[in-house]
């Protein structure tokens, strides 16, 4: 007897549908073994992520609450996804986006509620978007790696954020706390049925749509998919490469950069050190997961939503460290990327 | 004035040292065409387990040889996804990335706060009292010195060995390499796991040599610079070493204008190697398509003998 690897004819559905599923599911498996290592009763702590997330009407809101950035920041990567680009400083172009909400927001001095919240949402569009147009520009010009570029950007964004809130923007009444004054009414978000949801989900969800739109039926999202499939034929095509990439990379950091304005606007009504807890690193399993379509972004966002509610309340019970969300997170990629393997490859037993 | 130098020049060894020893691993990987972004990861598994080990076993060998097992591990696992399973490099990773931050958080939680005697100076005798270069390079600890030996093993190896000239085939053209009857699978997963093991050496020296304790995600970044570095060093051992000890000093230099009690803030100061890498990565890429020095050709791309033309 012996092992073949052999190619699939077709390329396996029932593989391909399941996969995600399933590698979730393994991931849980084998993460249960970390947490027991870690001292942690796996089933109590499944059990209590599921209770605290899904469990009541709160749970569940507070669940969307994390939804939110995780939608804006996953479809910013998977609009670079499309076109194989890769924005891994969704974090850092979320922090820029807060900055400029909030340099409106505390600075600006509009009076008038929607205008108010009209120009925070520009600035933050903006200043995610220069961001990683920073990248954009040296990957069209120079095809330098845009991995390494976007990745460094986000230790000098959040240091930069650090520099305000512990500098310049720090609230001269918050007891030198690292932190801004806090933002008037004009500058929030309204929240729903007396919890901390507030409408930056609803504008998540239309972003999603817009996107979905945007790339399925529009000029544009024809040619960032061509050229994402087939560079060589895009350009005998006569597509702008260069041009499209600087683009792509822009909206892709202007969404994420959203994110940062809807945390600010909805939720924290400041910026402050730490804003996120790594919602931009998230993102790139959002989008690998999510194949590249927006609506399956809205999907896995919620389950990874659960995962940070979930994380939080562990590290209340169980002193269980946060960043145990990106342990279990690489453990769903690992997973994903064998199961990828064998929707396209079959091993095979053979007699000799 | 030469004291200063010399001071600086020590603290610009003993910073670049940890990130020499990672992009070395990361250039291992990439000579045999496998991308790895999981330095990063790597790192703090290294700097854990050395640390770990060290503590209980009180032996400093002992963590060193853990730290380099238990990041030969971690790197089989993105060996095995990217080399066997043929699976997207960078997202593999990515994941490795991830599952070392994570991981390291969750077992090094019990591990804050404790301490271990760290590695000490060793002074060769008559090189070391040479003004301002002997402190720098010939009174320091053994991994420094190993550092320096492994960029002489590492070139010898890549370019007067049957089995060097073997990977960089892999490297660049793997269905050449195959067709020859060299084993593609298995040099590159052993350039992935080695590799992976000088990472973990270098984040070993983080929690044993630079600072003699565990601190959670204590590599910040370096992993990263360690990436973008071996660009810098156009995949050549050498360079690594002068990329590494740039960036030393950029640290030193910032460590030492906070210690003088700048007015510039602290988080401006941190910036610099981050910024100060990109503008070295753009600089290395152009002279790259300049004809400086040459990447793999195959860098990135699963090998697939079916694929063979």
């Amino acid at each position: 007897m012996k092992l073949v690897i052999e190619r699939r004819e077709i390329s396996s559905r029932l593989f391909r549908f399941s996969a995600p599923l399933v590698s979730i599911a393994v991931a849980l498996f084998v993460a249960g073994f970390l947490l027991l290592a870690g001292d942690i009763n796996p089933l109590a702590a499944y059990q209590e992520i599921i209770v605290e997330s899904l469990g009541s009407r709160y749970g569940l809101s507070e669940t969307l609450v994390k939804t939110t950035p995780l939608i804006f920041a996953g479809l910013g990567v998977s609009l670079a996804f499309r076109m194989q680009i890769w924005n891994i400083g969704a974090e850092g172009q979320l922090y820029m986006g807060a900055m400029g909400a909030t340099w409106v927001a505390l600075f600006s001095g509009i009076q008038n509620h929607w205008l108010m919240l009209t120009a925070m949402f520009l600035a933050a569009f903006m200043c995610g978007g220069v961001w990683a147009g920073v990248a954009g520009f040296l990957r069209a010009r120079w095809q330098v790696n845009e991995v390494i570029v976007t990745l460094l950007m986000n230790y000098i964004a959040i240091l930069w954020i650090d520099y305000l809130v512990y500098g310049p923007w720090k609230d001269p009444r918050g007891f030198n706390f690292p932190y801004t004054a806090v933002f008037a009414d004009t500058a929030r978000f309204a929240e729903y049925f007396n919890t901390r949801l507030h409408s930056g989900f609803f504008l998540a969800l239309a972003c999603a749509l817009i996107l979905f739109l945007f790339i399925e039926r529009t000029i544009w999202g024809y040619e960032i998919k061509v050229i994402g499939s087939n560079p060589k034929a895009a350009q005998y095509a006569g597509m702008q490469t260069g041009m499209a990439i600087f683009g792509v990379l822009f909206l892709s950091g202007a969404i994420a950069g959203l994110a940062g304005f809807s945390e600010v606007a909805g939720l924290q009504h400041r910026l402050q050190h730490g804003i996120s807890p790594g919602y931009g690193y998230t993102a790139i399993i959002i989008a690998w997961l999510a194949k590249r379509s927006a609506i399956g972004v809205v999907i896995v966002s919620f389950l990874l939503g659960v995962l940070f509610v979930g994380g939080e309340s562990l590290q209340l019970t169980w002193q269980l460290p946060v960043a145990f969300v990106y342990a279990f997170q690489g453990l769903i990629l690992f997973f994903l990327l064998a199961s990828d393997f064998f929707i396209i490859y079959r091993p095979r037993l053979i007699r000799r | 004035m030469f004291d200063t130098l010399e001071i600086l020049l020590d603290a610009t060894v003993r910073a670049g040292t940890p990130i020499l020893f990672a992009t070395l691993g990361a250039i291992i990987n990439e000579r045999a065409g496998i991308i790895n972004l999981g330095i990063e990861g790597l790192m703090l598994i290294g700097a854990l387990a050395g640390f770990a080990a060290t503590h209980y076993s009180g032996s400093l060998l002992v963590g060193i040889l853990v730290a380099f097992v238990a990041t030969y591990i971690a790197g089989a696992i993105h060996a095995l996804i990217t080399v066997q399973l043929r699976g997207n490099q960078i997202v593999s990773g990515l994941a490795l990335t991830m599952f070392g931050i994570g991981v390291t958080a969750l077992f090094g939680k019990g591990m804050v706060g404790l301490t271990i005697d760290g590695f000490e100076r060793i002074a060769i005798p008559g090189l070391s009292s040479i003004p301002v270069i002997g402190r720098p390079f010939f009174n320091q600890d053994i991994l420094i010195y190993l550092s320096f030996l492994l960029v002489y093993l590492i070139w010898f190896f890549f370019y007067r060995t049957r089995w060097g000239l073997a990977v960089r085939t892999i490297g660049e053209n793997p269905a050449a390499a195959d067709t020859s009857g060299l084993s593609v699978s298995r040099y590159r997963f052993l350039a992935v796991t080695i590799g992976s093991g000088l990472v973990g050496i270098g984040g070993a020296y983080l929690s044993l040599a630079s600072t003699p304790m565990w601190i959670e995600n204590m590599s910040g970044g370096r992993g990263w610079i360690a990436v973008a570095l071996v660009i810098f060093a156009g995949w050549s051992s050498p360079r690594a070493l002068l990329g590494a000890y740039l960036f030393g000093g950029l640290t030193a230099l910032q460590l030492r204008f906070q210690a003088m009690g700048t007015t510039i803030s602290a988080h401006i100061l941190q910036m610099l190697p981050y910024f100060f890498t990109i503008l070295v990565l753009v600089v290395s890429t152009i002279r790259l398509q300049k004809g400086a020095g040459q990447q793999p050709e195959a860098l990135g791309l699963p090998y697939d003998r079916e694929d063979r033309k």
